[in-house]
């Protein structure tokens, strides 16, 4: 019976200084079964997994109690180096690959396959050379088990981020004992086309027989993928069930403890006086490195709650940052009926345009700051607000200052031990709820959210959802979400952009069906003109949808934009890795067929008016 | 037990153990048989002189733009107000305030193109200062060749043309500073019979002005343009979105930083006694550099908490273990390679403190 299990985990408990962290914790695992490990932040899913990888933290803690049984053996698992050995391996969420060696290089770090030298016979085995046609070989039989068409030659550095995943995994799988492999929200940083394919990769190596151990927050995958769900909620087992028993919405219930209402917005009929425009970008243009905003020409009325969606390395996340003045720009943004200089950030403020960072712990916060001044900085240099005058000098008015942001704390539910502790030491959806404050201190007439919810679990992200909604509903601020999650989007929003190789590839209404935005996501509009010339593409583009496309789709898709374009949005990387983004099309496709037709923009736009119609 | 764990937290371990060493090197002044009242004076004295400089590398740490290598630059102009006030032979504390006052139009005009130059430069700020202070001091050498100084008090006596050296204060405003209410146990006849405690003395005037000194700075650093300039500094980045000048307020930080510099070595030489020329300011900056270190800054962040207790260890540190030292190892000359040692060893560990750890 023992060995029907790879992996046992039997009644873990922890304490860190007598706070208990896990709570009589069991998790068992079978050979070729994938696992989902689910829970809010901080439930106790990375406490887990560091007692399995026998971290140093946990034994300078005190050690657990409990006991971990691998393949019917009792193990006590000391550091990772002996985790490795049991056959325990771990794709991080940060990658852990050198840029400058190529793939099989960093399939095999540390690994290398040997060969003896004279030298080496005399001097030992230091000096043994790095047999690479044989690494190269073993790399690339290992790839191909992965189903994965990835040049195992090509450097890392110029990869996109869901194929260095795929080197990861590649490097535990290529490792002959690896029975169990960890996966660390391996999708977070993926896009949804990214991610189905990489967690197809996943399934088709369960097949094989290893067995996974999936920590996610998205749901949907879970569900799509794990055959079995454990779900902790404060350090506790609350859930221990064959996937198919349960639905996403019986997850997050199960996780959050209590019932999640989805988000939906009642939308208003449209109703003449908020027809009043706001914001007005007329061929605007950011380069921002990775994520170029090519041609962006929209007009957000006044009121709404707008999304900017699209995919990764589209250009959506610019736009913001552009009219924020950070990054270069070019072309017209007109606020309020106002031509703006958008360079000075200055003026940008004035006109009650607020900004939320998608890069919260860089240009977003700071990190060794109170909570209170991070709360309170914007406001004290655009408005002067929190500012006491003595002996006419301007001093900050800390005591009015700290008092407001208590009054946020508790109004935003910000968890934490006091108005100053610093914000580095709060969790994701926290300093986020910071960062939001911060902007409402400004009282804004436009804010601008980029990626809200990134990295936030559930209950902080309907939170967060939920505060930007009262705001538009009570102060009329109008919202400008720009968030890598349609589904999020779609939950709030009146209306959504697309943005697809820097431009818009249309605007949706957020009840819309689905697959109009997988469509124009996936670049569809240009198929038109693509059509018209080649005539071969199935009508069907609902086809297109997953990301999971006919192969002449990606032509159309690459149809109209020139090879070298492609290959600059992409912030220089090769060409074919442009096309490669999109998700496990055979590399060379958009490469070769990319080059086959012109830039041709004028088409697109008469089919921008078709969509809309 | 509590309150201690949350003292040694604040500081760090790194600095609670140079406290630990330092309150050794106190203690051991008695049983080695150093008079304890003249060196503990000289350990006071020593952080008054000292002080405004920290507090210049302070607001150019604030400011972003790290340690401020270029405190020469600063020092140069100082050094120049002071030639100029023995020049005309101004004496007494107006003489020494005079000397300040005529610094300061040079320290902004010089600080405002340092700050062009390392506006240019983001990111190597402290290499591109290091060698920006070396040409100028080399710069400065001929300067003080070739102007006009006519003074036969300071110029060399034969030639009668360029600088001297050093030049002595004695008739102009030698301590004036030092003496400012000065309390000196000896010529007050305060404990005279405790052999310990008879040649003590509090530079009351030099440590009022450092205190006002600092005062000042966490004045300013209350204020909004103290906070702005702050995060400015902190995330440069962040403090962007805001619509923060960021270029505008290095700028201003680095003319603040040089005029406190420019400043700070009027104090230091009226402290001394002596004006010191050509090659002198070389090396000026990096005990200044290792105090704010010490006291617990990092390059991105300090605040006038580490220019306090990183002036006092520092200097306390250096004063103090060169005669414990001569006194524990008997030999000869040996105080002044401790000195070194001491010093360079003091800069070096803070240093390396620079990244590791936020500085603690």
């Amino acid at each position: 019976m023992d060995n029907k299990f790879i992996l046992e985990m039997n009644h873990i408990e922890k304490d860190f200084f007598g706070n208990q962290v896990l709570k009589d914790v069991s998790i068992k695992v079978k050979p070729g079964e994938i696992v989902a490990l689910i829970g809010e932040n901080g439930a106790g899913k990375s406490t887990i997994m560091n007692i399995l990888f026998g971290m140093p933290a946990i034994h300078q803690t005190g050690g657990f109690k409990g006991e971990v049984i691998i393949n019917g053996e009792k193990v006590d698992i000391k550091s990772p180096i002996e985790a490795m050995k049991h056959g325990i391996g771990m794709v991080h969420q940060e990658f852990m690959l050198i840029d400058g060696y190529d793939v099989a290089e960093n399939v095999k770090l540390n690994r290398e396959n040997l060969k003896k030298t004279p030298l080496s016979l005399i001097f030992g085995k230091r000096l043994n050379l790095v047999d690479q046609a044989s690494m190269h070989k073993d790399a690339r039989t290992t790839l191909d088990s992965l189903g994965i068409d990835l040049g195992e030659q090509t450097r890392v550095g110029s990869l996109p981020v869901g194929y260095k995943q795929f080197v990861e995994i590649a490097r535990e799988l290529d490792k002959q004992n690896t029975r169990l492999i960890v996966l660390d929200e391996p999708t977070a940083v993926l896009t949804e086309s990214e991610a189905e394919t990489f967690l197809s990769c996943v399934r088709s190596v369960a097949e094989k027989g290893i067995a996974f151990i999936f920590i996610s927050h998205k749901l949907d995958e879970v569900k799509n993928n794990s055959h079995h769900v454990f779900v902790l909620r404060d350090g506790e087992m609350v859930g221990d069930y064959h996937t198919k028993e349960l639905n996403t919405i019986r997850m997050s219930e199960l996780m959050v403890g209590r019932k999640v209402e989805i988000l939906n917005r009642q939308m208003e009929d449209e109703d003449p006086s908020h027809q009043e425009i706001c914001l007005e970008l007329e061929h605007f243009g950011v380069s921002m490195p990775g994520e170029i905003a090519r041609d962006i020409t929209l007009q957000v009325k006044k009121g709404e709650i707008f999304g900017i969606g699209g995919l990764a390395g589209h250009g959506k996340i610019s736009i913001a940052n552009g009219i924020m003045g950070l990054y270069p720009s070019r072309g017209q943004v007109k606020i309020n009926g106002k031509i703006m200089d958008v360079t000075r950030t200055d003026d940008t403020l004035d006109a009650g345009v607020a900004f939320v960072s998608e890069d919260r712990r860089g240009s977003g916060l700071m990190l060794d700051e109170s909570i209170e001044l991070n709360i309170a900085i914007a406001a004290l240099k655009t408005k002067n607000r929190f500012v006491i005058k003595r002996l006419g000098i301007p001093f900050y008015d800390k005591k009015g200052a700290i008092k407001y942001a208590e009054k946020m704390i508790q109004e935003l539910d910000i968890r934490c031990t006091g108005h100053s502790q610093p914000v580095r030491s709060l969790s994701g959806g926290n300093q986020q709820k910071v960062c939001i404050a911060r902007a409402l201190t400004l009282d804004p007439d436009i804010l601008f959210v980029s990626e809200p919810t990134r990295g936030i679990d559930i209950g902080a992200k309907k939170m967060i959802l939920d505060s930007l909604m009262k705001l538009n509903k009570e102060k009329g601020v109008t919202v400008i979400i720009t968030s890598s999650e349609l589904a999020e989007l779609r939950s709030v929003c009146n209306r959504i952009a697309i943005v697809t190789e820097g431009r818009i590839a249309g605007i949706l209404s957020s009840t819309d069906e689905d697959y109009k935005f997988g469509m124009l996501m996936s670049g569809a509009k240009y198929e038109e003109p693509g059509a018209a010339q080649g005539g071969d593409r199935p009508q069907d583009a609902a086809a297109a949808q997953g990301g999971d496309w006919p192969q002449d789709a990606a032509a159309a898709q690459g149809g109209d934009w020139p090879q070298d374009a492609a290959a600059a949005q992409e912030g220089g990387r090769p060409q074919n890795t442009a096309a490669a983004q999109e998700g496990g099309r055979p590399q060379n496709t958009a490469a070769a067929q990319g080059g086959g037709q012109s830039g041709d923009v004028a088409p697109a736009r008469e089919t921008e008016r078709t969509v809309k119609e | 037990m509590n309150r201690l764990k949350q003292a040694v937290d604040y500081l760090g371990v790194s600095r609670t153990v140079v406290i630990g060493f330092l309150l050794v090197l106190i203690l051991s002044v008695f049983p080695l048989g150093i008079n304890p009242g003249m060196i503990y004076s000289d350990c006071l004295v020593r952080i008054g002189m000292n002080g405004f400089l920290v507090l210049a590398m302070m607001i150019s740490i604030v400011c972003g733009a790290g340690l401020n290598f270029g405190l020469p630059i600063g020092i140069l102009c100082g050094l120049f107000g002071g030639s100029i006030a023995v020049q005309f032979n101004w004496s007494g504390l107006a003489g020494f305030w005079g000397a300040c006052l005529v610094s300061v139009p040079f320290a902004i005009a010089a600080g405002w193109l340092y700050a062009l130059l390392l506006n240019n430069v983001k990111g190597s700020e402290m290499t591109v200062g290091n060698y920006m202070a070396f040409s100028i001091v080399s710069l400065m050498s001929i300067a003080w060749l070739v102007l006009p100084y006519s003074n036969p008090k300071i110029v060399w006596p034969i030639t009668g043309v360029g600088l001297r050296t050093t030049m002595t204060l004695e008739e102009n405003y030698d301590k004036v500073l030092d003496n400012f209410l000065k309390i000196d146990f000896r010529a007050m006849g305060i404990l005279q019979d405790n052999p310990y405690w008879k040649d003590f003395s509090l530079s009351t005037g030099l440590l009022l002005v450092f205190a006002a000194g600092c005062l000042l700075m966490w004045l300013f650093m209350k204020t909004r343009a103290g906070v702005i300039m702050r995060c400015s500094g902190v995330n440069p980045g962040f403090s962007r979105t805001l619509g923060v000048n960021n270029n505008r307020v290095r700028t201003i930080g680095i003319i603040a930083s040089t005029v406190i510099a420019a400043i700070g070595i009027n104090i230091y030489s009226q402290s001394y006694g002596f004006y010191q020329f050509y090659s002198a300011p070389l090396m000026m900056a990096f005990p200044a550099m290792a105090a704010i270190l010490i006291g617990g800054a990092t390059p991105r962040k300090a605040g006038v908490f580490n220019v306090v207790l990183g002036v006092i260890l520092f200097q306390s540190l250096l004063t103090l273990a060169t005669p414990v030292a001569n006194a524990v190892i008997n030999a000869g000359s040996i105080s002044e390679v401790v000195r070194i040692i001491v010093q360079n060893g003091i800069i070096l560990y803070a240093l390396t403190k620079i990244r590791a750890n936020g500085g603690k």
